[in-house]
């Protein structure tokens, strides 16, 4: 990205913008309590309105910022949803043995908070005797060995909803569905109200409670606006398959990473793809499919 | 011009006896203003730290300001109560106190939206969510509905009480055509208001404990208990310390209303509970958390029970006509209906919404001193804003402050 534009805050700034004025602004650094935020952050309108000059001037500073803050170049895509394409994702819970490694190779990837650390994927340890009920879930299981005799593992994430209600329920629109299937946040507009955490059924919104920590060393530079690239305080993020990764033709990491090869992933539309093989061949359940969400994401028994 | 002139003289003049006062006005206000400061303080820890000050976690993701949110919403819905008898049955004991609710439901919206600021991340984004500048998600987002109909109500009543005092300083009637459907439509307003924000909670699937069909009905019931109730007080208050006349039969009007009013919510409780612990699914665990404790934790047991036993006491002393009209049962019974609602619309609808969480965990929620210290600082404004009003009000609607009348008669506008 070339970064000319960042000079000339004035250039391209709509009308819109220069009503609320300077004076917005000031109160809006105070509000944030850092005084940190730019006039053009503050400004910054909704990522859907953005014209593409605007989103270039966007990502410029974000890249800059970064740089500043990490002391190292991050790149942030914008990459759009790929054509003919919507991803779906199925998880063998006969193969899972319940390691968490998708939990720490996702936040790998994803440049969370390590400090407090924000994980997109919860295992829930689950009694054989009880099935799916959630009310016998304990994601807090530290054993010895893993599995533990008589239980099974449920790792559960963002089922990228076809019927997001998340989505519905935001005031402001910071968050929707992308064409590929994959449901998205605006961290530049997300006001943190929180209420899309209320709305979804999976617990796969997260919040950043404090300032996010991400050591330098740690920063994963491949980043996505909609993705990883990493995130402001007070606001929500959630997975998003890895859509710096997908949307290249790249695995998820937590796909990648799994040692069972419990996670499958694939194109929907895809008639070759083995997630249409796990469809057609498995007996596939959706999680709370009673709640009408119409998950992408789906369970199943391999073996 | 010269109305306009007037106009400026009002507020001016008002600002005038909002500047002088007794010893004890002053003392009020320095108190007020303290807590404010206390509040503040918090709050800027808050804004520099984020919301890790609280003790809110992804599991249970709203906690006490949501919960005052939504208490507070039925207190400004509740101004309602006076104005239905007041003008559909043109009661005129309690016409001339409608005033005092319409300025209840002020304080009460400006804590609500209060509330709503200190509980959102990035406050520094507020006008995103304000609509044509921002980009609101209406229809389809219930808090997009919220926003709006709170603020709209909140006009209705700032300009009804400010037309209505206006009229009183200048020693005019006030137009009978405007103001008459103006109130009118305050009480449906004052409906949708608790309304949505019941649907807010209700259109959750993901949380069986708020998604119940009488949620809404339950909002309003209790709303038109808790608040009156602080209005019967406030009515006493004034008695006593202006020359105010309010008349017994109004308190006890009010009081009878009440009574049905808390009759039914205790029934809609009941049927609430009669469902969910009878058919005893999966959903139960909400319930069983809030009444009974899970799995070991019990935080809100205590809590679920003094409401649910305050609002019976309540009751009875309500609906007794003796107790009714004793000014000691009476008040004691206020007080009661007051902390009831406080719990079960506050802390005992949020929290048990969310524990346990959609994955079955159970994270034990209590506020951190940040919330409460940032709450008790809402609640000031609330009560200084409150208070303002009816120093201002109270001498106007007596005739005893007008533009002819009063410390400013002489500089008076001959007009």
């Amino acid at each position: 990205m070339t970064e000319p534009r960042l000079n000339h805050p004035d250039q391209g700034c709509g009308g819109r913008r220069e009503f609320l004025g300077t004076a917005v602004a000031a109160v809006a650094a105070a509000l944030t309590g850092c005084g940190k935020i730019s006039h053009e952050e503050f400004l910054q309108h909704n990522f859907k309105e953005l014209s593409k000059d605007e989103v270039l001037s966007v990502i410029a500073r974000l890249e800059k910022e970064y740089k500043e803050k990490f002391g190292k170049e991050v790149k942030v895509a914008t990459t759009p949803p790929l054509p003919g394409v919507i991803f779906g994702y199925a998880l063998d819970l006969s193969r899972c043995v319940g390691c968490r490694r998708c939990v720490h190779a996702c936040v790998k990837e994803n440049n969370q908070s390590r400090e407090p650390e924000v994980q997109w994927i919860r295992v829930l340890e689950l009694e054989k005797e009880e099935g799916v009920n959630l009310q016998h879930a304990d994601q807090y299981y530290n054993p010895e060995e893993v599995p533990r005799e008589g239980h099974f593992y449920m790792p559960v994430q963002c089922q990228q909803c076809k019927k997001p209600p998340c989505v519905k329920v935001c005031p402001v629109g910071a968050t929707w569905r992308e064409k590929d299937g994959i449901t998205v946040v605006d961290y530049n507009w997300c006001i943190g109200c929180r209420y899309c955490m209320a709305a979804c059924p999976y617990g796969a919104r997260h919040f950043n409670w404090g300032e996010p920590h991400l050591p330098s060393a740690d920063v994963n530079p491949d980043t996505h606006y909609f993705g990883n690239r990493p995130r402001p305080k007070g606001v929500v993020e959630k997975c998003t398959f890895c859509i710096q990764r997908t949307r290249k033709g790249l695995y998820p990491a937590c796909v990648e990473v799994c040692p069972t090869g419990s996670r499958k992933f694939g194109n929907l539309l895809d008639k070759d793809s083995e997630i249409r093989y796990v469809l057609e061949n498995k007996r596939v359940f959706k999680l709370k499919e009673d709640l009408n969400t119409q998950p992408n994401f789906f369970y199943f028994y391999g073996v | 011009m010269t109305s306009l002139r007037t106009f400026g003289q009002f507020i001016t003049d008002t600002f005038r006896i909002l500047a002088t006062g007794s010893r004890y006005y002053y003392a009020w206000i320095g108190f007020l203003l303290l807590l404010i400061a206390i509040g503040g303080g918090a709050y800027l820890r808050q804004l520099n730290d984020g919301l890790i000050v609280t003790q809110m976690r992804d599991q249970v993701s709203w906690g006490f300001y949501i919960g005052n949110f939504t208490f507070l919403v039925g207190v400004a819905a509740a101004a309602i109560m006076l104005v239905i008898p007041a003008y559909i049955y043109d009661w005129e004991p309690i016409k001339e106190i409608t005033i005092l609710g319409e300025m209840l439901a002020i304080a009460a919206l400006v804590m609500c939206l209060g509330f709503v600021m200190v509980d959102i991340g990035r406050p520094d984004r507020f006008w995103h969510i304000m609509p044509l500048v921002g980009r609101l998600n209406w229809p389809q987002s219930m808090l997009a509905w919220d926003v709006i109909v709170l603020n709209l109500y909140l006009l209705l009543n700032w300009f009804v009480v400010t037309y209505l005092l206006f009229c009183a300083y200048t020693e005019r009637h006030y137009v009978k055509k405007l103001v008459l459907p103006l109130v009118l439509l305050s009480i449906p307003m004052a409906v949708s208001i608790h309304t949505v924000t019941a649907y807010l909670y209700n259109g959750l699937a993901a949380r069986p404990f708020w998604n119940s069909a009488i949620l809404a009905p339950r909002f309003l019931a209790s709303a038109f208990c808790s608040g009156p109730a602080i209005l019967l007080i406030l009515l006493q208050v004034l008695r006593r310390t202006t020359k105010l006349s309010i008349k017994d039969e109004a308190i006890f009007k009010i009081a009878e209303l009440m009574a049905y009013t808390m009759g039914f919510n205790l029934f809609l409780t009941a049927a609430e509970a009669f469902k969910e612990l009878y058919s005893g699914t999966e959903h139960m665990v909400y319930f069983q958390y809030l009444l009974f404790g899970l799995k070991g934790h019990t935080t809100l047991v205590p809590f679920a029970w003094a409401s649910i036993l305050c609002g019976l006491a309540a009751f009875i002393l309500f609906l007794v006509p003796k107790t009714r009209t004793n000014w000691v049962t009476l008040n004691l019974g206020c007080v009661l209906i007051y902390a009831s609602v406080y719990i079960e619309k506050g802390m005992g609808l949020i929290i048990p919404g969310l524990t346990p969480d959609v994955l079955g965990d159970i994270y034990v929620y209590k506020p951190s001193y940040t919330e409460i210290a940032v709450a008790a600082g809402i609640f000031a404004i609330g009560f200084l804003v409150f208070t303002l009003m009816l120093k201002a009000a109270v001498p106007m609607m007596l005739g005893e402050f007008t533009l002819t009348r009063g410390r400013r008669a002489a500089e008076a506008d001959p007009t």
